[in-house]
């Protein structure tokens, strides 16, 4: 793996450690319940992110099943939560 | 999994990576910064398109050509995140329209259909 292959890898999981941070600021900060679910569902996103960029950086398939796997709990768990914010339920 | 990679790939994925950083980071300052809940709902579809689409397209170039066969399986995060993240935005959007009409603020829309009469 070439250097500049590593650098771009590096500057990617910078940028979404960045990213995070901000969210969680909104996640903590958020005046509604929606904002944090909103927000929940992004630090999710960006797991998802990370874990494909480190397959890349590492070279290995196991990673990707991993970022899948986390791509399906986030959608069910924000589903979840927005369902219970519009009912007040989650299963009725 | 073994082999070299040339080099005009290695490019191609570190522009792919940087691409979907930055992208990522301009969604998340604008998910802080806007001001009101359905204003934030937009950014995050930057992340939730260009991101996963730049990350997903990386992979599956570089796998391929390090493995001198064609790994299509990083397509399979763009069709989920394609059928899943539309079904979230609505559900969310839609209990964040119900919250502010019981909240009973000014300016938010009737509802499409005329509220049940009780009789």
């Amino acid at each position: 793996m070439s250097s500049l292959l590593t650098v771009a890898i590096f500057f990617a999981l910078g940028c979404y450690a960045l990213a995070s941070l901000l969210v969680l600021v909104r996640l903590i900060g958020g005046p509604r319940a929606q904002d944090r679910v909103l927000a929940l569902d992004l630090l999710y996103f960006h797991g998802m992110l990370i874990m494909l960029t480190l397959g890349i950086r590492h070279g290995s398939d196991t990673y990707f099943e991993g970022a899948l796997f986390i791509a399906l709990v986030g959608f069910v768990s924000s589903s979840a939560m927005a369902k219970f914010l519009l009912r007040g339920e989650v299963i009725e | 999994m073994s082999g070299t990679v040339p080099f005009w790939v290695e490019a191609v994925v570190a522009v792919l990576l940087v691409m979907s950083g930055v992208f990522v980071l301009i969604s998340a300052v604008g998910f802080l910064r806007l001001r009101d809940f359905f204003l934030r709902m937009h950014p995050p579809a930057l992340a939730y398109t260009f991101g996963s689409w730049c990350v997903a397209l990386a992979g599956i170039l570089y796998f391929s050509m390090l493995d001198s066969s064609v790994h299509l399986h990083p397509w399979l995060v763009i069709i989920l995140l394609s059928i899943t993240v539309p079904m979230t935005t609505l559900l969310l959007a839609r209990a964040a329209l119900f919250r502010r009409r019981v909240a009973g603020a000014a300016d938010t829309p009737p509802p499409l259909t005329p509220p049940r009469r009780v009789e």
